[in-house]
């Protein structure tokens, strides 16, 4: 049972973390993708920040009459992530606005037949 | 302690009007009476969990951050609702009983 | 109890990202997407990392699902059902899991106070933090004082990508002829949102200057500031939100963060200290640090607010483009 409590947490975060990379692989909208690999990226944020937790610890910000904090490092490394992230996305959306520009559509197969055709 | 017993109560009530406001967004039959149901959560149930929890505080600057988010919620989702359900009607969607009253003309 | 919370919010994220899977839909995909970060924010305040909920929020439900919903605007809101066989995939992401899965076992357990994370640098922080930098809030002393070389390079990102977007979609031209906005009779929301703007902006200002002592900082607070003006420019329309903010400044504004941080550490450079040493800024290393984060915090802010506005004023312009023609 133990071994149950020690490790749920990574288990759910492997789960979500391949959802989102079968969608990645899987899905032929480009913005169904790009979904995807945000909710890839949210799980590994948790995985951080799961690795950052210490039972009992309280949220890094000093206060009277606590002694234990959770380790803050990994909440900087994803604090930024996470905004490094969306501007990522963004990116990728531009993308997608101008590949729709370019072919009329942004599913993948449809797009790559036109390809072809040139 | 007469605080605690207060703040215990509406919290349940709180919680439980969450509840019904979710069973109703599942089991009510079309869009406008859902949104209704979703709105309950929004407005009574903020109400009463921020209070309960305001009534736990001791009524520092905690209870005048939470007084500010019910300020704050009591503002954005009664608009939210509004919004939501204004733009449905602007789409077309009709109630319930205007889709009855269509049906009953087509069969006249 | 914390367990049980985290437990039901895990799998609560996991049925919403199966769902997001098998939904056609991509506006009902988008809006889970807003769904799951908010679950997320969740979790993150249950695992004690209140800054990175707090971004998760803004960014992830606020920013992300608005320029998801523009791009939809622009691409169509309908997935084609595709007919290839989808077993492929299912085996590769099967073995992946699997190998994964069987990675943690070799992990050391969740939560445990002895774990090799928290032995390393983490206790330096959590004890020396507080004397050296002075601030309670050790993530913003981690982020902007021992780890400023590395937000340097985050916001330089932030500021690249919005360069990268630009580039790709381009600015609205600024005093366009206001089109309905579809939101004109809207009165509600109109009165609402005039309520609700002034108060997000001072907010933000609220969480930029306060994010040494609670959580906060340059980060969110630009994303705050942003979301500000985009949701002005959703309930007005754009042409008028060009006016308050006009594009061109904001193209100033961005680079202007990084000159501020970057500015910073040359600053401590001639002072005699290395690059981003704050303790040279002021006699009292304490006090040079204070200074040091309050400057390079603004400097983010300002660097973050432009990126995020500016990408969103991109994806708008290429939507209004689109409504005209």
């Amino acid at each position: 049972m133990s071994f149950i409590v020690d490790y749920y947490n990574y288990w759910i975060v492997v789960f979500l973390m391949m959802a989102g990379f079968y969608i990645v692989i899987s899905a032929n909208n480009l913005v169904k993708k790009i979904v995807g690999l945000n909710i890839f990226q949210t799980s590994v944020f948790m995985m951080y920040i799961s690795i950052g937790k210490v039972q009992g610890g309280s949220a890094p910000i000093v206060a009277d009459g606590i002694t234990s904090y959770s380790n803050p490092l990994p909440h900087v490394l994803i604090l930024t992530a996470i905004v490094v992230g969306v501007a990522t996305t963004a990116v990728g959306l531009a993308l997608v606005v101008r590949i729709k520009r370019a072919y009329g559509t942004v599913e993948e197969n449809e797009f790559e037949d036109k390809d072809a055709l040139i | 302690m007469i605080l605690e017993v207060i703040s215990t109560i509406l919290l349940i009530l709180g919680a439980f009007f969450s509840l019904t406001g979710a069973i109703g967004l599942f089991r009510f039959p079309d869009f406008f009476t859902r949104v209704h149901a979703a709105s309950v959560t929004d407005s009574i149930a903020t109400i009463l969990i921020i209070t309960g929890l305001i009534l736990r505080t001791d009524f520092d600057l905690v209870a005048v951050k939470l007084l500010f988010i019910l300020i704050f919620l009591l503002l954005t989702s009664p608009t939210a609702s509004h919004a939501l359900a204004k733009s449905a009607r602007h789409g077309g969607l009709l109630t319930l009983a205007e889709i009855r009253e269509s049906k009953k003309g087509d069969n006249d | 109890m914390v367990e049980l919370i985290d437990l039901v919010l895990l799998g609560m994220l996991a049925i919403t990202a199966l769902r997001v899977i098998f939904l056609k839909d991509l506006f009902a995909v988008v809006m889970l997407f807003g769904l799951y970060s908010f679950l997320s924010a969740l979790i993150f305040v249950n695992l004690d990392a209140v800054d990175v909920a707090f971004t998760e929020a803004a960014v992830g439900a606020g920013i992300s699902t608005v320029l998801m919903l523009g791009t939809l605007a622009l691409t169509g809101r309908k997935e084609k059902a595709n007919n290839h066989t989808a077993l492929l995939p299912l085996l590769v992401v099967i073995i992946t899991g699997a190998a994964l899965i069987y990675g943690t076992l070799d992990m050391p357990p969740f939560g445990h106070p002895d774990n090799p994370a928290h032995q390393h640098v983490a206790p330096r922080y959590i004890e020396e933090s507080p004397k050296e930098i002075g601030l309670p809030n050790m993530v913003t002393s981690v982020l902007a004082s021992y780890r400023a070389f590395d937000t340097l390079g985050e916001t330089a990102v932030v500021f690249a990508a919005a360069i990268g977007v630009l580039s790709l979609l381009g600015m609205p031209k600024p005093g366009g002829v206001a089109i309905d906005s579809g939101l004109k009779s809207h009165l509600v929301l109109r009165v609402v949102a005039k309520l609700v703007i002034p108060m997000t902006i001072l907010f933000a200002l609220y969480v930029q200057f306060h994010g040494d002592y609670g959580p906060g900082g340059g980060f969110q607070a630009g994303v705050i500031a942003a979301a500000a003006v985009i949701l002005y420019a959703l309930v007005f329309g754009l042409p008028l939100a060009t006016h308050v903010v006009r594009p061109n400044f904001l193209k100033v504004l961005a680079a202007l963060g990084v000159l501020i941080y970057a500015g910073t550490g040359v600053t401590s450079f001639f002072l005699g200290g290395n690059f981003l040493d704050y303790n040279v800024l002021a006699s009292d290393p304490v006090v040079g640090q204070h200074i040091g984060i309050i400057v390079i915090e603004f400097g983010i802010g300002i660097t973050v607010f432009a990126a995020m506005l500016g990408i969103f004023y991109g994806f708008a312009a290429q939507a209004e483009r689109t409504n005209i023609q």
